[in-house]
């Protein structure tokens, strides 16, 4: 297309980050947004635990209970944990398989409008008559309009735009990595975080449609008088909590696979070695991705659904602990003979561990059919999927925030804060879920507001609850760190002896990200060149003109009608739906005709020659 | 000289000449295989629910099987009209393009409107989304397919629309190359549709 519209274009302050198509500053907004939706339902877990410290309070009551369980765990999985990996994803990605952009930029803007206006939507429940409180579940029938509030709508319909967009960035970071890597970045040479990031898009591909569909016909049901879930009409339940399930499962292994690839680099940089059984590890992440397909029913254990389901599901479940198992080894011998370094990002690796593999056997524990019907809906579920989530994934987090910080900002985060952040954090984690395991075997039922005394609950409630300040303690330093760390040293562009491409160029990155795309000779490509003595990457082209594409507003409308137009919805204002989704289709319309000739960056404009070590 | 008039000049294949054009293609693949789950999970539903009539109208008594043929034949031609598209843009002939495009777009209103029609129909029978599980599950599934076809359309449209101005580039091949990836998709949907709902409907009595 025309090569004259070769400047840049102007930006400044807030219309830079609307109409940014930069995967590195969408990341940057990804993790602020996702940040924020943390500390919301942070919030809400302070106010549960608060309300369960001591037996029959009634500081929030039972209704305001049930919005915030349900609010706590919708907001932590769709809107803290998803975006913060797509943040880390975004930063990453890109910069490991040596691409100058993702493969749709455009698309990858708009995925995160749609999370960050569907999250905002869920969020305005709390002042537009209650907030949702079915649980996270949201099982049918104590979701349809007879047995829960309004909330249960914005429910649907903010989820329903945030998975739009998680879906559509699923997409991108598929074509991403299969279509856009360096000359030389084989499969088998990516790093194992970008091979984590792979296959949980392959997930994302085929789980958010199950919940889509599930949250059209609880849409139906609950705002066009529909019969799916009404028993009276010949509805049926049960479809439901399949769908939910066939969405759920696999949304875990969304949330846990990229943990398992930010440990994997985040051992082996700081083991000084290459990641142990590489290969097996690439293979083990594929088969929980491909299992995690199959053990949906064992969340509906108690429905009924009969011993021959239950004793398979049951079985395939137990399955997924062998390529788990693979990768707990994997680490550990990695750190065997390192020399490795306590680190705030690797003390998180480390500290995942043996707190993720808790959680995988409490998760053996509840795979056992006939044990299930025990531990079902008691704190021993809750603190089993809190060992996994918190213990196992946001230690990931922050593990790979500390790691890649300097790599998003240009800036080194404080480690002295940072590790009173990890011990506060880590005891605090240990302290509030721990007992919940013992909560559970008494037979304390989870979703209750409140508990008799007199039952032995009093002292594990307790102790649970005063963990919590140890992690809000730890929070809290993280963000403080931020601002430290703002102030902070300018980061090198290889701060830690990294051994992947992104380490390879200056912190924060260009742009461009690469001046000149790199060949990639082997895994582990930066480590690759360091061992044969080359000051950087061997370039793969001549140093030219890279061409860019253009910031747009269009992302940011397109969520805006669909956002407009879940209101229509929902108070069944139809001319507010139509010029909702008209204005959302009149933007696509406008992508499609005006062709985006981008712009160059010339080569006197790169700073610097050549890709630095 | 060729490089004279380098936008002239069209590579074979041109809806895979350039890099956006490979991931484009790519990325509606990957989606295709999302949506593949979508209806999945409806035709799920639908088979679950569609014996739960609630005293109303059974598939039995509703459905018709001219109807539901002569929509059929429109739908798979039309999906044959796309596929001489493709061919005509493979041969760079952009009339031809258009004019397949064109019959794709007025064979998929056709179909909509018999769609329309079988609806109203219906409803005047008493089988609303509201009457039944049945009625719910039957209108969500076949009615998803039909805003496809509907969405399907105006795509078209537009691409034909904006190709009049810009001609055939490496930019717009890409995009009806996938436009009619997506119309074969809708119309596979519309033979699991035409088997599940219709064929099984008719003949079938309780399953299970």
């Amino acid at each position: 297309m025309s090569a004259h519209a070769s400047h840049a274009p102007n930006r400044s302050g807030l219309w830079d980050w609307l109409t940014t198509v930069d995967h590195k500053k969408i990341g940057i907004l990804y993790l602020i947004a996702g940040g924020i939706f943390f500390l919301a339902g942070g919030l809400e877990a302070i106010l549960i635990r608060l309300q369960l410290i001591y037996p029959e309070l009634s500081i929030v009551g039972a209704r305001t209970f049930n919005e915030l369980i349900t609010m706590h765990g919708t907001t932590m999985i769709f809107l803290a944990a998803m975006p913060v990996i797509f943040a880390l994803m975004n930063a990453v990605v890109p910069l490991q398989i040596g691409a100058r952009d993702v493969a749709f930029p455009f698309v990858n803007a708009l995925g995160f409008w749609l999370f960050f206006f569907g999250g905002v939507l869920l969020n305005t429940s709390w002042f537009l008559g209650g907030a949702p409180d079915a649980g996270w579940t949201s099982y049918a029938t104590l979701s349809l309009n007879q047995y829960s509030h309004s909330g249960v709508d914005f429910y649907v319909l903010g989820l329903q735009i945030a998975g739009l967009g998680t879906l559509i960035g699923g997409i991108n970071f598929l074509v991403t990595i299969i279509n856009m890597r360096a000359p030389g970045m084989t499969f088998m040479r990516m790093p194992i975080f970008t091979w984590a990031s792979f296959i949980t898009s392959g997930l994302i591909l085929f789980a958010f449609p199950a919940i889509t569909v599930g949250l059209v016909l609880l849409m139906f049901d609950r705002l066009f008088g529909g019969n799916f879930f009404n028993p009276d009409a010949g509805g049926n339940v049960i479809i439901w909590e399949h769908l939910f399930w066939i969405f759920g499962h696999p949304e875990v292994y969304i949330l846990i696979l990229p943990t398992f690839g930010i440990i994997s680099e985040v051992v082996a940089t700081f083991s000084k070695k290459r990641l142990f059984g590489y290969s097996s590890m690439v293979f083990a992440t594929a088969l929980i991705g491909f299992l995690g397909f199959m053990v949906w029913a064992h969340h509906m254990f108690t429905t009924g659904l009969g011993a021959v389901a239950n004793t398979l599901f049951g079985l395939a479940t137990m399955l997924i602990a062998v390529p788990t198992g693979i990768k707990i080894f994997n680490w550990l011998l990695t750190m065997w003979g390192g020399q490795i370094r306590f680190t705030t990002a690797n003390l998180f690796a480390v500290g995942f561990i043996p707190t993720f593999t808790i959680g995988g056997m409490t998760g053996i524990m509840l795979a056992i059919p006939p044990a299930d019907y025990q531990y079902h809906d008691t704190y021993f579920v809750v603190a089993h999927f809190h060992y996994v989530i918190v213990g196992g994934m946001v230690f990931g987090l922050f593990s790979g925030l500390y790691y890649w910080w300097p790599k998003m900002f240009g800036k080194m985060m404080n480690e002295t804060i940072g590790k009173w952040n990890f011990w506060l954090f880590f005891i605090g984690f240990h302290l509030t879920f721990f007992p919940q395991h013992f909560l559970g075997l008494m037979g304390m039922p989870r979703r209750v507001y409140t508990y008799l005394a007199g039952q032995g609950l009093e002292t594990g409630n307790f102790i649970s609850s005063i963990g919590v300040i140890g992690m809000t303690l730890g929070t809290i330093l993280f963000i403080v760190n931020a601002f430290v760390a703002a102030k902070g040293p300018k980061a090198a562009a290889d701060p830690w002896d990294g051994r992947t491409l992104e380490w390879a160029i200056p912190s924060p990155p260009p742009e461009y990200n690469f001046a000149q795309t790199p060949l990639v000779r082997g895994l582990d490509a930066l480590w690759v060149e360091k061992m044969a003595g080359n000051k950087g990457m061997t370039p793969a082209e001549p140093l030219g003109s890279i061409h860019m594409p253009s910031p747009s507003i269009l992302p940011f409308l397109m969520s805006v009608g669909l956002f407009v137009a879940g209101y229509g919805f929902m108070y069944h204002v139809y001319p507010v739906v139509i010029l909702g989704i008209g204005f959302t289709f009149g933007c696509m319309v406008a992508r499609s005709l005006k062709d985006d000739p981008g712009y160059h960056i010339e080569p006197e404009e790169i700073e610097g020659k050549g890709v630095k070590a | 000289m060729a490089t004279h008039h380098a936008h002239a000049v069209l590579p074979d294949e041109p809806e895979k000449a350039t890099l956006e054009g490979k991931n484009k293609i790519l990325g509606f693949w990957l989606f295709l295989g999302g949506e593949t789950v979508l209806f999945g999970s409806l035709f799920a539903t639908f088979i679950a629910l569609r014996d739960q009539a609630n005293g109303g109208p059974t598939s039995q008594q509703l459905f018709d099987m001219p109807l539901v043929a002569a929509a059929t034949l429109i739908l798979l031609t039309s999906s044959m009209a796309s596929v001489m598209a493709v061919l005509a843009l493979h041969k760079k002939n952009l009339k031809q393009l258009q004019a397949w495009m064109t019959v794709t777009v007025i064979l998929g209103l056709a179909f909509l409107a018999l769609e329309i029609y079988e609806f109203v129909h219906y409803t005047s029978m008493g089988h609303t989304i509201s009457a039944s599980a049945f009625g719910s599950a039957f209108y969500t599934l076949v009615g998803f397919h039909g805003g496809h076809v509907a969405f399907g359309i105006c795509w078209i449209l537009s691409l034909q629309l904006q190709t009049v101005k810009k001609g055939l580039t490496v930019v717009t091949a890409p995009k009806f190359y996938v436009a009619c990836l997506y119309w074969h998709f809708i119309d596979v949907v519309w033979v699991f549709i035409f088997t599940v709902v219709y064929l099984m409907g008719m003949i079938g009595g309780k399953v299970g």
